[in-house]
């Protein structure tokens, strides 16, 4: 409510004049599209506790998933940071949302182009593109979150294939997805060098995926558990080019980069929500923008704003050049869904008791920015992260 | 089929007007340029006649300075296939902005050539109706439905207190409204295809003409009015002020 | 002797009902310039009839017979404006679908500049000085038009004056034209109601009404205005295909001048303040008191519109007797 239509982003630095011209369409298209499309259905969708799949065919004919591989597989080819800012946008609408989209470009499309052969390339990532195949990403185990590498899942060879085994927990799109990217050990239970990769149909007998209820955050999205009990998959659901705990790592560093620009949408939305609401809301006969407090707070908002926004950019500019690290990623997820999260909590503050009902956005990112605090790296690993690489020691 | 549309680059709607130096324009510092949005629905019927006639061409025409271009590749990522850039500055004068499409459209082969019912930034109304007096073609402006079968076109248009329908020959020009068709968002792949599309730029002069803009105001505030009161109750307070203070019952 | 000619619109026999603000425009425009007023009709058949006409208050009433003429027939009319231009300092049509049709194209004919929802003239000079909103209402042009103008005048922007004499009636020819664009039918709308254009009242709906059928809260009221009022509608509305596009006020809708605008549910985009700031009364019922429509409206009721309504519309058919 409160004005989404006329929402027009948030750019105190003229960032705009950093991008080029097919950057700004890319990101003016998917704003407009999350406008028109998805800001008038999250509210509810939310309320039920519902993905709204309804967007899917949509965000696909848009070109959403995967839009940063090439486009002799269907997609569109373009820069990292377009890609960012399509997740930035994405997350403007809702966190739920753009975890879908992330899921499905940077932890199957991503690995399937990385790790995949040509025939897997040509057969999975133009179905994936399209939406006609929805994907998930199976590395978190119940007991192994933070440490991966400690997984139980395991890939026994048959002659004819593979039969895989074991447990696979916080699956974004587990419930939905028809194909999931199942990381599992090929030897023995303690070397995580044998994890590989798997390309697992969900429809392939002994592959059972059903919903975690009773989430407070990211009720826009589906959250799945994963069972895998003797599922044969044939020989060529192997992603050959998989190997140890360094390739899902990699696909969670693609995700992580269009995290790092998620977030900074989140905080544009409450931001622009807050703001608008400051301008308009009279309280002792005049706007509450009017008082100290709140235009400190607007202030405070748009200064973490804008310094987020410049690390994203900088970041992506890394990333097309081929020189971004995996350390860098962690800075920018780190600080920005950090960011988000502060400023989140202010603008709802700011909207008074308005601020706890759905009508407004603030509180649902809020609650949504919490899991994404958590997820793909927690904020303090991250922290541990960079503890390492600024030190030599891993503290973790 | 060959369809022409005419488009145009004017301020977001959402755009806050504030005036230049001079008091005859807009000053456009920190303000947005879309396509028009009324040519969207010419860019949109363009499409889908050549997509449903599986053959033709479809043409972006826009007189302007450079900053017009990034508004033509907005309509060839909607997917127009080629533009024409007519490099130069319109007039005040809608009749001389006329006469250079006209020029150019002129022995263009174009089956149709579409135009949005208006820009929202002069609101000149004009340009599509007399470019198609100046090519003698057949002309319908506003209109809200458009069907093309065998060399004529159907259209209907909204007026006062009633639909008019009517028919014509092709070639002819059409003025698009709202309600013909809801206009596609560019996808991601048609942004970078856009790139690779033909963009041919054409000097030309348009002539001063004989409009002249004497000065561009922003209208006076409208006097601060006042809460009458809460719910129901508050009914008989207004209708007392609607019939002895405004004296509109 | 110079004159200005004001192309008046019939249809089914009936002068169109902006005809005496457009005269009083054209006289506005006469007076100025020492000049006489002529009007001229189109039609099919004789129109000595025409009702209305003879109290239009134009010095001389020209009438165009032909029988294409039957529906509207923008050719044949161009043409025969067209023909006799040369004696007109100034040619005025009114700015409705019709008139906004016909002005660009005379123009074009003619080799004359064109302003388009003209809401101030006056003489400058040897121009004619037309004021025109531009930006949706958000700022407001002034354009000299040089030489012969053709101008289409806004409905509701310049005051209808008491009719003057009744001019005499003389039949033009018609010259020779093709006839390219053949209008086939009128097709009425659904319910027979006045264009929200063209509405002395209009009664706007947005997104506080919750849901579509609660529209008829909003009929209910205009209704008590008989003829006169019309329904409006925000684009939000419009958009979630609640009401047809007909009815959308503001910026990429129509624009209107009424002389009272009732703003029903309707928070007050930018977009739909741009398309009714000019009307002469406004009133916003919004349960939320800090809705931009109250900075515009000259009064406001804080409430539920559900309970509003039923006693706004009672307590207005009351005071209409």
């Amino acid at each position: 409510m409160a004005g989404s239509s006329e929402y027009t982003g948030v750019d105190f630095y003229d960032m705009d004049s950093l991008l080029s011209e097919e950057e700004r369409a890319v990101r003016d298209t998917v704003r407009q599209w999350v406008t028109e499309a998805l800001i008038p259905v999250i509210g509810p969708a939310y309320i039920e506790g519902r993905f709204p799949k309804e967007l899917i065919a949509g965000m696909a004919e848009l070109g959403l998933f995967g839009a940063n591989l090439p486009e002799e597989y269907g997609c569109a080819g373009l820069n990292n940071v377009a890609y960012g800012l399509i997740m930035q946008e994405l997350e403007r609408g809702d966190s739920g949302i753009r975890s879908f989209a992330s899921v499905q470009g940077a932890l199957v499309m991503y690995p399937i182009h990385a790790f995949g052969s040509e025939e897997q390339k040509q057969y999975w990532l133009p179905r994936l593109a399209s939406g006609e195949e929805i994907g998930c990403f199976g590395l978190t185990e119940p007991d192994f979150g933070s440490n991966p590498g400690g997984m139980i899942t395991t890939a026994r060879e048959t002659a004819d294939g593979w039969v895989l085994n074991g447990t696979k927990m916080w699956i974004t799109n587990g419930s939905q997805a028809t194909v999931a990217i199942v990381w599992a050990k090929t030897g023995a239970i303690d070397d995580p060098k044998s994890v590989r990769g798997f390309i697992v149909p969900t429809s392939t007998p002994g592959f059972t995926g059903k919903d975690q209820h009773g989430k407070l955050s990211l009720r826009a999205s589906d959250t799945s558990e994963l069972h895998l009990q003797d599922v044969h998959v044939p020989k060529d659901a192997l992603l050959p080019h998989s190997g140890g705990m360094k390739s899902p790592l990699k696909c969670l560093t693609q995700a992580r980069y269009g995290i790092a620009w998620g977030g900074v949408g989140a905080a544009m939305a409450c931001y622009d929500e807050a703001r608008r609401y400051a301008m308009n809301r009279v309280m002792f006969d005049r706007p509450i923008a009017a008082t100290q407090l709140q235009q400190e707070r607007l202030a405070e908002m748009l200064t973490e704003i804008t310094k987020g926004q410049l690390l994203s950019l900088q970041l992506g500019r890394l990333k097309d050049r081929g020189t971004m690290t995996p350390q860098q990623v962690s800075l920018a997820k780190r600080n920005n869904v950090n960011m988000a999260c502060e400023v989140a909590r202010e603008a709802r503050r700011l909207l008074g008791a308005n601020g706890i009902l759905i009508e407004y956005h603030s509180m649902r990112h809020l609650a949504n920015l919490e899991s994404v605090y958590t997820y793909e790296g927690t904020h303090d690993m991250h922290s541990l992260i960079l503890g390492q690489e600024i030190t030599g020691i891993a503290a973790y | 089929m060959k369809i022409a549309v005419c488009i145009r680059r004017v301020p977001d709607t959402t755009a806050k007007i504030t005036i230049a130096g001079g008091g005859t324009a807009i000053d456009p510092a920190g303000v947005k340029f879309v396509i028009n949005p009324y040519d969207e629905f010419a860019v949109e019927a363009a499409i889908a006649l050549k997509e449903a006639a599986g053959a033709g061409e479809t043409v972006t025409i826009a007189l302007g300075d450079d900053s017009v271009q990034e508004t033509i590749r907005t309509t060839l990522a909607m997917g127009i296939d080629r533009a024409v850039h007519l490099q130069g500055t319109g007039s005040a004068d809608g009749l001389a902005t006329a006469r250079v499409l006209a020029d150019h459209l002129r022995g263009g082969g174009y089956d149709l050539i579409l135009f949005g019912k208006l820009a929202v930034d002069d609101y000149g109304q004009q340009v599509g109706p007399m470019v198609a007096e100046l090519l003698e073609l057949p002309c319908a402006t506003a209109i809200t439905a458009l069907e093309v079968a065998d060399g004529s076109a159907t259209v209907e248009r909204e007026i006062e207190g009633g639909t008019e329908v009517a028919t014509c020959p092709l070639p002819a020009v059409l003025t698009c409204d709202k309600g013909l068709n809801t206009p596609r968002l560019p996808g991601l792949k048609g942004i970078m295809a856009a790139k690779k599309k033909p963009l041919e730029v054409v000097p030309v002069e348009a002539a001063a003409g004989q409009a002249t803009i004497v000065s561009l105001a922003l209208p006076p505030e409208r006097p601060a009015g006042r809460i009458v009161g809460e719910g129901a109750a508050a009914v008989p307070a207004l209708i007392e002020a609607l019939t002895s203070e405004a004296k509109v019952l | 002797m110079t004159a200005i000619l004001a192309i008046l619109e019939q249809r089914d026999g009936a002068l169109r009902k902006g005809a005496p603000e457009l005269l009083a425009a054209a006289r506005q425009l006469a007076d100025a310039a020492g000049a006489t007023v002529d009007a001229i009709v189109f039609g099919a058949a004789d129109m000595a009839g025409l009702d209305g006409l003879g109290a239009a208050g134009a010095d001389r009433v020209l009438t165009a017979t032909h029988a294409d003429f039957a529906q509207y027939c923008p050719d044949g009319i161009v043409a025969t404006v067209a023909a006799l231009a040369g004696g007109y300092r100034a040619i005025l049509t009114a700015a409705t679908a019709t008139g906004k049709d016909l002005a660009p194209r005379i123009a074009a004919r003619i080799g004359a500049p064109c302003g388009m929802d003209v809401t101030g003239l006056a003489l400058q000079g040897d121009a004619i000085r037309v004021t025109r909103p531009v930006y949706a209402g958000k700022a407001i042009q002034t354009v000299d038009l040089a030489g012969t103008a053709v101008i289409a005048v806004r409905p509701g922007a310049i005051a209808a004056t008491a009719a003057g004499k009744a001019g005499a009636m003389s039949a033009v020819e018609v010259p020779a034209f093709t006839r390219r664009l053949t209008v086939r039918e009128v097709r009425a709308p659904e319910q027979a109601t006045v264009d929200v254009a063209e509405a002395r009242v209009v009664v706007a709906g947005g997104r506080g009404l919750g849901d579509p059928k609660h529209f008829a809260l909003l009929e209910e009221l205009a209704a008590v205005f008989g003829g006169d009022a019309a329904v409006g509608a925000s684009r939000a509305v419009v958009d979630a295909g609640w009401i047809g596009h007909g009815h959308q006020v503001g910026q990429t809708g129509k624009t209107v001048a009424p002389e009272l605008y009732f703003a029903i549910g309707v928070s007050g985009a930018i977009q739909h303040l741009a398309g009714m700031r000019t009307a002469k009364t406004i009133v916003a019922i919004n349960r939320d008191k800090d809705a931009p429509i109250f900075k515009v409206a000259d009064y406001g009721i804080v409430g539920d519109l559900f309970e509003v309504m039923p006693a706004l519309t009672e307590a207005v058919k009351k005071a209409r007797g």
